[in-house]
């Protein structure tokens, strides 16, 4: 196929795409689609993603321009490079998407995710699920004699990490937000 | 200027500053405000359907023979179910559509109410986009957004879903200049260091070829002379897709027929054996590419499309040019010339000659016969009968679709309305009213199988109200012809329920509309029951019994490349292995 060999997640110069657009690697890109903030814009997006069989790993919406009524939608999806490129192309046509970034491949992006962990337990359990929240960073935001709410913030693989230390310790619940994204600079 | 009134007369009233002239469509409770100011007005001509789908397809036909906007006008509920196979076509085919639908009044909205559908959310993946207007003071804003949206970038079907009370309520007009601009811009220029790039392949391309799809219609008429002007003036072979018929002229040098599936030999080889590729509007639909992997395996690929989910969809494109055809064809057109329209004339020689050998090969040729009409031969003398004159063409799906696209030339874009993505039985008698009440005065024929006219024949009863003189030329093979052929070719000859069984009498069913019913099965009356066909002033049911097993060739069969194609009855056998089979 394509004679150029750019690297994975690499853009080119060039007004278009050169890398392989049939290379069998699945890639997971964050993208950030800017909409209109109107009735069924979600489920636009949503049903887009379900009707051509593409991959959600995670995602959030909320109104970021009241005035504007603009809102935020950061979409993380994984599939073979020619697939991203129809999943941006697909989304930068719909009538209420005004912009389609694809974080991954613009530059350095910040990327961070809210969970709150319920650990219930008592005792050793209890004093090593509270030294690891530490360690962590994670805050305690309600607590009981046996059980602690935590709040933790970070990359989604920050969040893996954690809910896998806090499995043995009396993990009950957990409840993640999905990533929000921003690229770094100016 | 803003005025007050209501939410149904401003829908009549941004219908007529939208231009509208003709509405398509059926009453039902949530509608009947906007009803009531049709009554009152006579700008806006309505056509009472018979079936909420008719009224897409009429519509469809109307859009595709005009270039402008079909409007449709359906109640809620069932109103709206019904029209969603008509907006699904559209939205394949991309035909510019306006539908309005009723909704139950805001305050019902969700109590599953009586004729209650959820319509925004049922057609929200059928639709270009859609609306659900819920203050009357958005009413007109939002029409007026439906028809930029509709006919700007590809073209597509909306949808404006409009509950009861807001018909009723009082609100504020917005007339189209004061409208807010939309950001929906979509992009027309294509990128200038590409079509330079594609200019100089074209000057040294040994085998070139043109291969232009239904953007070339959706572009203009002057896409149409653009696109000639460039393949005359190149010599370069030009094919195209079933949606790019007429765009270039049947009886143009340079044309080598349809290609894909059931396209031509000369055709398919020529894509198959190219060292350039130029993808004009079209979008490498499965149809035409047949097996992706040994697709035109040694050519440079151009692809000119205004929709950038197009590009690298189903082939990799080298060069990529996102942009309206008719601005890229003129752009084109604008270097080239600068630059001396110069093309290798020495390849091209070459090239010609080697499709002049395929075209020797003459793949249309059929087995004819004294006592039986083949359906080809029907297409032929129809061809010849209608030679010359103003012709519009509508199909159904099927065999006869494909022998239409085969038999019949097209010497003119928007001539040609046939269901192309969706391949939808029973678009055609519909669609045939739609292109006669645009071109009152205009041969309008649709080109049918019983089994596809059967599915909206109650459309002829529109047809005689507004009397609009559709000739229904059905090639009567009671079979559903492709689905028994493809039973012949993979299923081991197990014609499972592909047969037409209990045909209702065409020539009395004509009657029972009060129009004219002609039926015919001797080859040799053909030609005078055609003509008696053409010279009736008025709607006409033809019953052309025709042979009934006949197989539609050439065919690439399902999984296979260009350069396997079937080319009649004797390459069948074993043509279609266990994988092509799965394929549609």
């Amino acid at each position: 196929m394509s004679a150029l060999n750019i690297k994975k997640g690499a853009t080119s110069h060039s007004a278009y795409d050169l890398r392989d657009p049939y290379a069998d690697v699945i890639e997971t890109h964050t993208l950030a689609v800017l909409v209109d903030n109107e009735s069924g814009v979600l489920a636009r997006v949503i049903g887009l993603f379900s009707g051509r069989g593409y991959n959600i790993e995670s995602l959030t919406v909320a109104e970021v321009d009241h005035k504007g009524h603009l809102s935020r939608i950061t979409i993380v999806t994984s599939g073979t490079p020619q697939v991203i490129e129809q999943i941006k192309a697909q989304l930068g046509r719909m009538v209420p998407v005004h912009e389609v970034h694809d974080l991954t491949v613009e530059g350095p992006a910040v990327q961070r995710e809210l969970a709150l962990f319920k650990v219930t337990g008592t005792g050793d359990a209890r004093v090593e699920a509270l030294r690891l929240a530490d360690i962590f960073r994670a805050s305690v935001v309600d607590t009981t004699l046996e059980s602690f709410v935590f709040e933790i913030t970070g990359t989604a693989e920050k969040i893996d990490a954690f809910a896998e230390l806090m499995r043995p310790l009396g993990l009950r619940e957990i409840a993640r937000t999905g990533v929000a994204a921003l690229s770094r600079g100016l | 200027m803003t005025k007050t009134m209501t939410g149904a007369r401003m829908v009549v009233q941004a219908l007529k500053d939208q231009g509208v002239e003709v509405v398509f469509g059926y009453p039902g409770g949530a509608v009947l405000p906007i009803y009531d100011e049709i009554f009152q007005q006579n700008d806006i001509r309505h056509i009472l359907v018979r079936h909420e789908q008719g009224a897409v397809h009429a519509a469809e036909g109307y859009a595709r023979s005009t270039g402008k906007p079909g409007v449709v006008l359906v109640t809620s509920g069932p109103g709206a179910t019904n029209a969603v196979t008509g907006i699904t076509d559209a939205l394949l085919d991309s035909i510019p559509l306006v539908v309005l639908t009723g909704q139950v009044p805001t305050f019902l909205i969700g109590n599953d109410a009586f004729q209650e559908a959820d319509t925004v959310g049922i057609t929200r993946p059928c639709t270009k986009h859609n609306w659900l207007v819920k203050e009357p003071n958005k009413l007109a804003e939002t029409i007026h957004q439906a028809f930029h949206v509709a006919t700007h970038g590809r073209p597509g079907p909306v949808l404006i879903d409009i509950p009861k009370d807001v018909q009723f309520a009082t609100g504020t007009y917005t007339s189209p200049e004061h409208a807010k601009v939309s950001h929906y811009q979509p992009r027309t220029k294509g990128d200038a260091d590409a079509i330079l790039a594609l200019v100089e392949l074209m000057e040294v391309a040994e085998r070139p070829i043109l291969y232009t799809g239904g953007g070339v219609i959706n572009a203009g008429p002057e896409a149409s002379r653009l696109l000639r002007e460039l393949t005359e003036a190149s010599g370069f072979p030009i094919t195209s897709t079933l949606m790019g018929l007429g765009a270039y002229p049947a009886s143009g040098k340079s044309w080598l027929g349809m290609l894909g599936m059931h396209g031509l030999y000369e055709a398919n080889l020529a894509m198959h054996g190219c060292d350039l590729m130029i993808n004009i509007g079209a979008r490498f639909d499965d149809r035409i590419t047949g097996r992706v992997a040994d697709f035109s395996p040694h050519s440079k690929k151009a692809h000119i499309d205004i929709d950038p989910s197009s590009i690298n969809k189903v082939i990799h494109a080298d060069l990529p040019i996102v942009g309206d055809v008719r601005e890229v064809l003129s752009e084109m057109l604008r270097v080239w010339t600068e630059r001396g329209r110069r093309v290798n004339r020495e390849g091209l020689a070459k090239w010609w000659a080697q499709i002049n050998e395929w075209r020797a090969k003459n793949c249309l040729a059929y087995k004819g016969s004294d006592t039986i009409i083949k359906p080809q031969y029907a297409l032929q003398r129809l061809e010849a009968l209608t030679k010359g004159r103003d012709r519009y063409i509508t199909t159904e799906v099927g065999q006869h679709q494909m022998w239409a696209a085969q038999y019949l030339g097209f010497e003119d874009p928007n001539r040609w309305m046939t269901s192309g993505g969706l391949g939808t039985m029973g678009y055609g008698l519909p669609a045939s009213i739609g292109v006669q009440i645009a071109h009152p005065d205009a041969l309008v024929i649709n080109v049918a199988g019983e089994a596809s006219w059967l599915m909206n024949m109650q459309e002829m009863g529109t047809a005689m109200q507004f009397r609009a003189p559709v000739k229904q030329f059905i090639l009567n093979n009671e079979r559903l012809g492709m689905v028994r052929q493809w039973q012949q070719l993979l299923h081991g000859e197990r014609y499972s329920q592909s047969w037409s069984e209990s045909l209702p009498d065409f020539v009395k069913l004509a009657e029972a509309f009060g129009c004219k019913g002609i039926r015919c099965s001797d080859p040799a009356k053909l030609d005078d029951a055609i003509q008696e066909m053409l010279d009736y002033d008025g709607p006409v049911i033809f019953d052309c019994l025709v042979e009934k097993h006949e197989n539609c060739f050439p065919m690439i069969p399902s999984g296979r490349p260009h350069n396997e194609m079937l080319l009649g009855e004797v390459d069948v056998e074993g043509a279609i292995g266990s994988k092509g089979a799965v394929l549609v």
